[in-house]
This record gives structure tokens, C-alpha cells and sequence, in this order.
């Protein structure tokens, strides 16, 4: 999952990264097939260059070895909000198929939910403003469901024509990269089709572990992680402490 | 600007019920101020903070909250924040209110405040759940295009409490490495209480400082390591295996109260 998240960095120039599996992929294709790309942490960090993982958004290592370190409100309003930056990596606790995004709650009531997750932090805006959005998410009936259980952050919205409407300036999420494969929207209905799985997973795996009826693209298999793909993979994790 | 002790500062500038912003975007949290708040026992609180972390997990448990204004609350690369998940889900140690913004709402919101505007203006939220249950954010249309965006209220907190690197004996304060948005919370704040690495007679040049001078700023207090177990660049790093343990020790509220006990 984190290799092909990777590699859909190829030829990119600039990626919002947040921390866990975006910031592991982001760095793992620095180290590869796009050294020059540039790597903004929402803590204004532009073209952070880590030598290691870092395990905040906040980390030293991030500050010390960017072009320029921003304040927080500049990073959104200079940077994220006009739509300098092309990749926006995101994750999620649901999402539905649309790609529309839930980091809020889970259950019950929005003030006494069930479960409590963290919130929106950058999120919202990543989605609205990036040029495109590349989502990595688990695959699983709890995570990819027939209707989210509170939007933070858009994706098609309730379909076509909606980003429009709602003046949300990026494409939106134009790939979604779980651990059984990669869904893309249809040019058409916007709606998520199965357009690769990884090596061993079958298409009913994927569809078992979806919460909608998944529609099947025209359908490629993910190539194996290459040794050096690996290679650098695993230094990169046994680096964080 | 008076330069003062962490207990006494707080107690001249902290008060029950008070709007309080402790800011700090990983880096330069001001931890220790954070804890004599704690010790000294703060009830009622609105607690403002874009990211709380471990430092609010903690003084929500221990009481000092009715409110949380907040963007994301999460224990930066390790997971959840029990104590924050136990108020909200289930009351413990008592209901916990919230208002939930994104981070460049709330990085408007103090910009405004700071500004002496009463409201900030970006796109964004459209379209999500936030509109429905924020009431701290409104649409607006702009009157020169008629184009429809987001209008966020101002923050301007009773006091902002930063941790910084340095500041001089005239109080002039100095903090560098990611400053955040610590400068818009100390200016949006009626108060402010900074904590230092140390005093210097003279402030040398940092690349990319922030200096806020004297007369901004209220109270000033020497805390060596007063952001441990995050991190203030050029003294120490940060204490990941903390934020670590800190999932084991704030996952029970026995645990976290024999914690507490210790503080």
C-alpha cells in the first residue's frame, strides 16, 4: 500500500503531507523516482527534506532541513489556499463512494458520539484546495461505507457537478490506494470503480470489503514492491524513534 | 512586560474561567505552564488550542476544562487522546463542550483576533458537517465578486500562554525552528504569560525568529525544559517514548489519576 502510494507520486512537483502512511509514502518517493519533489508540512515546513521518519508534523527534522519554515496561517493562506500545491495526501476513518471523508465521529449523537476521533485539522481545506487528492485508506466493511457518519473533509460531494457548486477549486480525490488495491472515480458518475488490485487479491475480496455494491473498472495488477523499493522502505521505518 | 515565577504568573493571569490559549504546533508547547495550571487547581476553563495534544488530554482530565475549541485532537503519531475521548463520550470527569473548527479556521480566527477584525474570511468547511454544528462560522459573500466563502468569529482569549526559546532582560522574547501560530495568540489574547528556555542579556539574530518585544507581552517566567516532553529547537528534542507512554498511562482513569497524583 505504502509503495503504491508512492509510486502515484511519480513526476509530481509539491504534495501536502500529513503524518502516518502519507508522510512514509511521500518520503519513500523522494528517496526513489522523485527526489525533487516538494514535501509541505502543515506545520510550515516547505520542501522539508527528512533524513528520517518523522513522527509529528512538528518534528525538528522537518524545520531544519526545509527551503523555508512558515508560520501555520501563512502555510494555509499563502500556500494551501490558492492552489500552489498539487498532491494532497489524505487518510481517513470512512469514506464513502465518493470519497468524501470521516475523521469526526463514529455513533451516535455528533456531542456524544461514540467514538471520538481527532477532528478535521488540515484536512477540509487540503481536499478542497489541492490540485488533486490521492486518499489511503485500509479496506475494510468499517471503513469504506454506504454513508459516512459525518463529513469533514469533500470529496465528489454527492456527485457530479457538486465541487462546483460548492466552489471547491481542486479536482478532488483522483485515486484511492488501499492494502487490496487502487479505486478511481469514473470520469462520468464520479462515483469510486475498483481499477487495480495488489498481487493475490481478488476482485471479491475487494468487494466483500466494501460497504456499497463496488463497481469493477477496466482492471490492472499492482507490480510486486521491487527490492529497492523495499530496501529503502524498511530503512526508512527502522529509522523513527 | 514582568519578569516573574511559573506559579506566581499564573496566578496573576490565569483565572476560573477563563478563555486560556496555550499554543504550540508540536514544538515550544508550553507544558510546564500547562501543569501548574493543573496544580493550581483552574476550574471552568475554555481551553483554545488548534492541535491538543497530550499537554490538554491531560488538563482535561484533571478538571480544569468546560470547553474545548479545537482543530485536531490527537496524540501526534501515536493515536488517540483518552482523557479528550473519555470527556466527550462518556463525561468524564465531567461533559466537556465543544467547538470544532479545521486548522486554517482556526488560524484565521486568531489572525482576526490579532487584527482587531471581528471576523476572518477563507474558503473553506463548504460542503462539510462542520457548518451544521459550529456556530463560530457562518457563509459570507465577498462584495466585490459575490462570490460565497467562509466568514470565521475572531479569537481573542482572556490570556495565551507560549513557551519560547529565549528573551532578553527587558523582556523581549525570541523563539524560532516551527513558530506556529504563537505570535497570533499572544497578539489576539487581553493577557500574556511566555515561558523561556532562559534570559539573555542580548537577543543574537535567529534565521526565521519571531520576536514579539516587551510591550506586548505580560508576564515572562524562566522554565528550563518548560516544553518537555515536546521539543524547543536549539535546547533539546523531542521525548517521543513520552508521547508513547502516554497512550498506556491515559488509557485508564486509574492510571491517569495515580499520574496526576504524581504531577
Amino acid at each position: 500500500m505504502v509503495v503504491a502510494a508512492a509510486r502515484a507520486l511519480t513526476g509530481r512537483t509539491s504534495c501536502f503531507v500529513g503524518i502516518g502512511l502519507p508522510s512514509t509514502a511521500a518520503n519513500l518517493a523522494r528517496r526513489l523516482h522523485a527526489p525533487e519533489l516538494v514535501l509541505v508540512y502543515e506545520s510550515g515546513a516547505i520542501g522539508a527534506k527528512p533524513s528520517r521518519l518523522p513522527l509529528s508534523i512538528g518534528d525538528g527534522e522537518l524545520a531544519e532541513t526545509a527551503d523555508a519554515v512558515v508560520s501555520v496561517p501563512e502555510v494555509f493562506n499563502y500556500w494551501l489556499q490558492p492552489g500552489r500545491i498539487e498532491v494532497g495526501f489524505l487518510s481517513a476513518a470512512q469514506l464513502d463512494r465518493y470519497g468524501n471523508l470521516n475523521t469526526t465521529v463514529i455513533g451516535g449523537d455528533y456531542r456524544r458520539p461514540e467514538v471520538r476521533l481527532p477532528g478535521a485539522g488540515g484536512a477540509p481545506e487540503i481536499a478542497a484546495a489541492c490540485r488533486e487528492v490521492i486518499l489511503i485508506v485500509r479496506q475494510n466493511p468499517r471503513t469504506f461505507v454506504q454513508t459516512i457518519d459525518f463529513v469533514t473533509s469533500v470529496g465528489y460531494g454527492s456527485g457530479p457537478g457538486e465541487r462546483q457548486r460548492l466552489g471547491l477549486r481542486g479536482r478532488g480525490p483522483v485515486r484511492v490506494i488501499t492494502d487490496l488495491g487502487v479505486l478511481e472515480p469514473d470520469p462520468v458518475t464520479c462515483e469510486l470503480a475498483l481499477t487495480q488490485v495488489h498481487p493475490g487479491v481478488e476482485v471479491d475480496d475487494v468487494k466483500k470489503a466494501t460497504g456499497w455494491p463496488l463497481s469493477v473498472g477496466e482492471l490492472t495488477e499492482t507490480a510486486p514492491p521491487t527490492p529497492a523499493e523495499l530496501a529503502v522502505l524498511r530503512e526508512l521505518e527502522g529509522g523513527t524513534r | 512586560m514582568e519578569l516573574v515565577g511559573l506559579a506566581e504568573g499564573i496566578a496573576a493571569l490565569v483565572r476560573d474561567g477563563d478563555t486560556v490559549a496555550l499554543e504550540g504546533f508540536t514544538h515550544l508547547i508550553p507544558v510546564a505552564a500547562a501543569h501548574e495550571i493543573i496544580r493550581q487547581g483552574r476550574r471552568d476553563l475554555t481551553l483554545v488550542r488548534m492541535t491538543p495534544d497530550i499537554v490538554y488530554d491531560q488538563m482535561i482530565g484533571a478538571g480544569c476544562a468546560r470547553k474545548l475549541v479545537f482543530a485536531w485532537g490527537g496524540n501526534p503519531g501515536v493515536g488517540s487522546l483518552h482523557r479528550l475521548r473519555d470527556a466527550v463520550e462518556h463525561g468524564w470527569p465531567h461533559p466537556l463542550e465543544i467547538e470544532e473548527h479545521s486548522h486554517a479556521g482556526m488560524a484565521n480566527r486568531y489572525v482576526a483576533g490579532a487584527s482587531g477584525l471581528p471576523f476572518g474570511v477563507l474558503r473553506g468547511y463548504r460542503g462539510t458537517d462542520l457548518v451544521k454544528h459550529t456556530a463560530t462560522l457562518a457563509a459570507v459573500r465577498c462584495p466585490f465578486t459575490g462570490e460565497e466563502l467562509t466568514a470565521v468569529a475572531a479569537l481573542n482569549p482572556d490570556v495565551a500562554v507560549i513557551h519560547a526559546q529565549r528573551a532578553d532582560r527587558r523582556g523581549n522574547v525570541q523563539l524560532w525552528g516551527i513558530t506556529g501560530v504563537q505570535k497570533e495568540a499572544v497578539l489576539s489574547a487581553r493577557r500574556s504569560l511566555i515561558t523561556v528556555e532562559e534570559v539573555v542579556e542580548s537577543l543574537a539574530p535567529q534565521p526565521g525568529a519571531v520576536v514579539l518585544p516587551s510591550w506586548v507581552v505580560s508576564m515572562v517566567a524562566v522554565c528550563p525544559r518548560g516544553a518537555w516532553p515536546s521539543y524547543a529547537q536549539g535546547y533539546y528534542d523531542r521525548d517521543n517514548a513520552f508521547y508513547r507512554e502516554w497512550d498506556a498511562i491515559s488509557r485508564s482513569r486509574s492510571r491517569f489519576t495515580e499520574w496526576l497524583g504524581t504531577l
